[in-house]
């Protein structure tokens, strides 16, 4: 128990982003599960509007990457700025209005989405007076995070702040710039860039609500919880530096490669391409900073799960900041886009990355914020083994998939005639999509072992009062 | 433990936090600036600069009504815009591209690869980015208009291996025309350039039709617009 953190820090609202990221998870998971068992046996849609693949899919995309995604950043940024500042947050009560906020922007799209109501740029479909109230609750919690940076008591900033920060920043130029659009009703609006621009508009939003919302911002906790889980320095500072500043500035170019071969100017899209091949050298560097900051002590890996979960992410991290530049080579792109080969590249960084690096730091802090040990320790191993495994078989089978549909579309026979139908190319996909929508649901089992798990600990901590005690305990034995 | 202390600019970002959001916001800005704005202003971005026949003489000047097939680019008519506005609600573009790239194969099973100056009237644009159905920029003229709507009401009745979900209620949905006028003008403050007598148009076109009527009609237009000359290098 750490009475001392308890009063000195705004823990309460750590607490609960904390665990309404867990509740997120198994929610998108669950309805990731649901609309890849849609492609694999269409009769789930069930003639329904409000269960159709179109509508539920962008539901599926916002829950992990704004509901888990964003309670996760929250939680994790909020805690982290406080430890390292060694002061308490800003403003308790402008925390509270992000917290509540923001759960008001999820609820509202698990509301507007399955009916129809949508811009229709991927990853950013809500409509305007949500994105409005994005904005809002956005920019407090980027000004709650400075001004706790600028009222800190240590002399440098530390460098998992700087990430927050920048994905802070960045997410504010891309959610306003994309989302410009003049409203014809309540409901619908028309988005003031047409065609081309509007494409290269939507991919800079789209691959950057990647490249910071879910890497920039991921590494802020990465840089944070790995070497706190491990009890050790990060490896390297100076890898750190030029790790952040080449990732700065160098995925912001990044969006144009998912328009190669488009009606986007060539230049653009080499361009793109151009600089994700020398993204590989930054990515890999955090990730060997990430990893070797357990040099001399991997014996921890043995029995410390939650640091099992952080060092599988990093691995996963650095596969698919791999993959990614390979995917963007023109040659290369021209087989995969289109296909299952991108959403299982999203996924390799979803579920490998994101979930994981995630998923460790939340029970780190769950531990810390409700002053208790987990519930069960063999849980989270179980855990840890159904995310792993149900990651692989996803990314496996859309490998095969997405490299078999590239093939099949451009294969001709003898007579110099398309060797297939588009027709043929889906029905050979059905094997994959069936398989994929396996190992997602062995991801959501593993998802919800850690809710219960989370549940039963909050739990058990209540019944104990270990919040109350730490809140109420005198802190005279500690400074003594 | 030299190499662990920062100099110079990076002692001093670390140590001021305005420092360190000025700079930040500075370098996270300059590749979206290099990418996107040139694209607003070189007029190689757009086919029609060097092309002018692709795109409709009549766009803003005439009504509509008196385009005919094969006259070039033009905005969409009432019907279609309502069509294009289903499309967008049930997130047809999650699984159907409108972009088609200038491959063999692509020609073959597609058309002609499409052209920036096909879409530049598209707010926002329905480009797509998976193809788990087949890309539908040229779809236009292709099957007949019954088939598309035994298509739409029940996909595997027509196509066996289909996933596509079926959309039945696109039959029972009426038009709104008075919604469908105001789209078309939230369209022209965006840049769509109508005519007036094209909003005086909505009513005729599309009072009594179904939201299927509108799907139909959008989709029977894809592609269609401009007549392009194989014979042409519209792009590098």
């Amino acid at each position: 128990m750490d009475a001392t953190a308890e009063q000195k820090y705004n823990l309460d609202v750590v607490r609960w982003f904390a665990v309404m990221a867990v509740v997120y998870l198994v929610v998108g998971a669950l309805v990731g599960v649901y609309i890849a068992s849609e492609l694999a046996w269409p009769v789930l849609n069930f003639d329904s509007p409000y269960l159709s693949f179109g509508r539920l899919r962008p539901l599926h995309t916002n829950a992990v990457i704004f509901a888990f995604g964003g309670c996760t950043l929250m939680a994790t940024a909020f805690y982290s700025v406080q430890r390292t500042c060694g002061v308490r947050l800003w403003s308790d009560k402008m925390a509270w209005f992000t917290f509540w906020g923001w759960n008001l922007v999820i609820v509202l799209a698990v509301i507007t989405l399955p009916l129809g109501i949508t811009q229709s740029k991927e990853y950013a479909e809500l409509e305007w007076p949500i994105d409005i109230l994005i904005a809002v609750v956005w920019l407090s919690y980027l000004f709650n995070f400075v001004m706790t940076l600028a009222t800190r008591k240590s002399s440098h900033i530390y460098v998992s702040n700087w990430f927050f920060l920048s994905m802070m920043i960045m997410i504010t130029y891309l959610h306003v710039v994309n989302s410009l659009a003049i409203p014809v009703s309540m409901f619908k609006s028309y988005s003031i860039f047409a065609g081309v621009q509007d494409a290269m508009i939507q991919w800079w939003w789209g691959h950057n609500a990647v490249g910071f919302y879910l890497t920039a911002g991921f590494l802020g906790i990465m840089y944070y919880f790995v070497p706190k889980q491990a009890n050790r320095p990060v490896y390297s500072y100076r890898l750190s530096v030029i790790h952040f500043w080449a990732l700065s500035f160098g995925y912001v170019w990044l969006g144009a490669h998912h328009l190669q071969y488009t009606a986007l100017p060539d230049w653009t899209g080499s361009l793109g391409a151009a600089i994700s091949l020398a993204m590989i050298i930054p990515s890999w560097g955090g990730a060997l900073n990430g990893m070797m900051t357990l040099s001399g002590a991997w014996d921890k890996l043995r029995t410390d799960y939650v640091l099992r979960f952080m060092i599988m992410s990093l691995a996963f991290y650095a596969m698919s900041t791999f993959e990614g530049p390979v995917m963007s080579i023109k040659t290369v792109n021209a087989l995969s886009h289109y296909t299952d080969w991108t959403v299982g590249h999203v996924h390799s960084g979803a579920l490998g990355w994101v979930a994981m690096v995630g998923i460790g730091a939340l029970y780190h802090l769950v531990t810390r914020c409700f002053h208790t040990e987990m519930y069960s320790v063999k849980l989270i191993n179980l855990h840890f083994w159904a995310a792993t495994i149900g990651a692989v078989v996803y990314i496996v089978s859309m490998w095969v998939s997405g490299i078999m549909q590239g093939l099949m579309w451009r294969a001709y026979d003898d007579y110099g005639t398309l060797a297939y139908t588009f027709a043929e190319s889906v029905e050979a996909m059905h094997p994959y999509y069936a398989m994929r929508a396996v190992g997602g649901g062995i991801f959501l089992f593993g998802a919800a072992i850690m809710l219960f798990n989370v549940i039963m600990t909050v739990r058990q901590s209540f019944a104990e009062g270990r919040v109350e005690q730490a809140r109420t305990a005198s802190l005279s034995s500690a400074t003594a | 433990m030299s190499e662990n202390e920062s100099k110079g600019i990076q002692s001093w970002v670390e140590t001021n936090v305005w420092g360190l959001v000025l700079m930040t916001a500075i370098v996270v800005s300059i590749g979206g600036i290099v990418e996107i704005v040139p694209l607003f202003y070189m007029k190689s971005t757009f086919e029609h600069n060097k092309y002018p026949e692709i795109v409709w003489d009549g766009v803003g000047k005439r009504p509509l009504a008196e385009w005919k097939t094969g006259d070039g680019i033009r905005p969409h008519r009432p019907l279609e815009v309502a069509g294009r506005d289903v499309y967008i609600r049930e997130g047809c573009y999650l699984c159907h591209s409108q972009m088609i790239r200038p491959f063999r194969d692509e020609k073959e099973r597609y058309g002609h690869y499409s052209l920036a100056s096909e879409s530049m009237f598209d707010h926002p644009f329905q480009w797509g980015s998976k193809r788990t159905g087949p890309d539908l920029a040229r779809v236009g003229g292709k099957y007949s208009d019954v088939w598309h709507r035994k298509h739409l009401r029940a996909p595997r009745e027509v196509v066996p291996e289909s996933v596509m979900p079926n959309y039945p209620w696109l039959d029972e949905n009426m038009l709104d025309p008075e919604a469908i006028e105001s789209n078309m003008r939230g369209l022209n403050t965006v840049g769509v350039p109508y005519a007036e007598a094209d909003f005086a148009a909505v009513k005729a076109e599309t009072e009594g039709k179904t939201e299927m009527d509108a799907v139909v009609a959008y989709l029977q237009v894809l592609g269609t617009m401009a007549k392009l000359d194989d014979s042409k290098a519209y792009r590098e």
